[in-house]
């Protein structure tokens, strides 16, 4: 039990996927403009991720194991995720128009947000088991959920701030990061 | 366009970093000291070159309706390549980027050349263009690392320019790489509104 509870507090506030590994930072610098658009990007990032974690750590055990074929991990990785980021996107297509229309244009994007193929790479790396996989994917799928989130509450506050003309955009979201990375490094003494 | 301007566009008019934001994630994570953004850059490099060349000699050859599958697979090949090369060959290197070495796939960056220039341009531009935007994206990546080196531990390449008491190691740690790649934006924004 400890384990996991550890796995989920390393995974959410000390290694935060975007404040402190660096992954999925084009999302968390172009889809953090909007609250609405930021949890859409976190409910389907969050989906992606944990199927992919499940599905590529099924493929590598199964498959890539067994064969001794551990080189084409990168290559097998990546075709899983696109297929899936294209089959969900299909399903939720078919089944759920509403929510295919608010998720619509991130679902395409996720297929090449380093933080799924990430995750999935670090799953194998640690040599984790199923249950541990699934903590693990969706620990870091709500630290990824997280910083998304708190980044567009303070980036539709900025709207209204002074800020000097050549730091617009881009350059001020990526100061703001780097204080709340400051603030998520406090979280280093937890454990 | 000539020829010499494919191979200079990259450098600095489309430096696919700083002017096109693109790639940031490894551009964050492995700045920190001047060898690690040198071995990423030409890791990357060598991926653009390979996956460019290939793409464009096989661009009348790859149906419409699948290219990015195709593109996705071609770049994975190469990323695999280099990945198991620099396994055998620069070991501690291998270890110090780690996972960003696979994460070479999902670089914006190399399927975005792919799209917009491999697959509408023969072999001889596609290949500068791969090398332009190679060394441009390896000149911003030795840029950022130099200002998180020199002030976070002091040091270049190795060569101690600050005491070690003086170093400030928050530019190493993560917030350091933010700020940075942050104000050098925020300083090009400045400096293109003035000229313009």
């Amino acid at each position: 039990m400890q384990d996991y509870f550890i796995i989920v507090i390393s995974a959410v506030l000390i290694n935060n996927i975007v404040l402190s590994q660096f992954l999925g930072i084009c999302p968390f610098l172009g889809v953090s403009k909007k609250l609405s658009a930021a949890l859409g990007m976190g409910a389907a990032v969050t989906f992606v991720l944990v199927l992919a974690g499940l599905l590529t750590w099924f493929f590598q055990i199964y498959i890539l194991n067994p064969f001794n074929i551990g080189y084409m991990q990168t290559v097998a990785f990546i075709l899983i995720i696109g297929a899936l980021v294209q089959f969900v996107e299909m399903v939720i297509k078919k089944y759920s128009p509403g929510l295919y229309k608010a998720l619509g244009i991130y679902l395409p994007l996720i297929t090449t947000n380093c933080a799924v193929l990430g995750v999935a790479i670090l799953n194998i790396q640690k040599d984790f088991s199923l249950v541990k996989t699934l903590v693990h994917s969706t620990s870091h799928a709500v630290g990824f959920s997280l910083a998304l989130i708190l980044m567009a509450g303070i980036r539709e506050r900025l709207e209204s701030a002074d800020i000097p003309k050549c730091m617009e955009g881009v350059p001020i979201s990526l100061v703001i990061a780097s204080l709340m990375s400051i603030a998520f490094l406090g979280f280093s003494g937890l454990i | 366009m000539s020829l010499l301007q494919e191979f200079t566009k990259g450098i600095i008019k489309e430096n696919p970093l700083f002017r096109l934001v693109l790639g940031t994630c490894p551009s964050l994570a492995i700045t920190t000291s001047v060898d690690n953004g040198l071995g990423m850059g030409v890791a990357f490099t060598g991926v653009l070159l390979g996956s460019n060349i290939v793409i464009s000699a096989m661009r009348k050859i790859i149906p419409d309706s699948i290219r990015i599958p195709v593109y996705i697979v071609v770049i994975a090949s190469f990323v695999t390549m280099t990945d198991l090369l620099m396994h055998a060959y620069t070991p501690a290197m291998y270890k110090a980027l780690g996972i960003f070495i696979p994460l070479i796939v999902v670089n914006c960056i190399i399927i975005g050349r792919a799209e917009a220039f491999a697959n509408r341009n023969s072999i001889v531009p596609s290949v500068l263009d791969a090398l332009g935007m190679g060394v441009g994206f390896t000149l911003a990546l030795v840029l950022l690392c130099t200002f998180r080196e020199v002030l976070g531990a002091g040091t270049f390449l190795g060569f101690r320019l600050l005491p070690e008491s003086r170093a400030a190691i928050m530019m190493i740690l993560p917030p350091g790489g933010f700020v940075t790649l942050g104000c050098i934006l925020g300083f090009l924004n400045k400096m293109q509104s003035k000229t313009a």
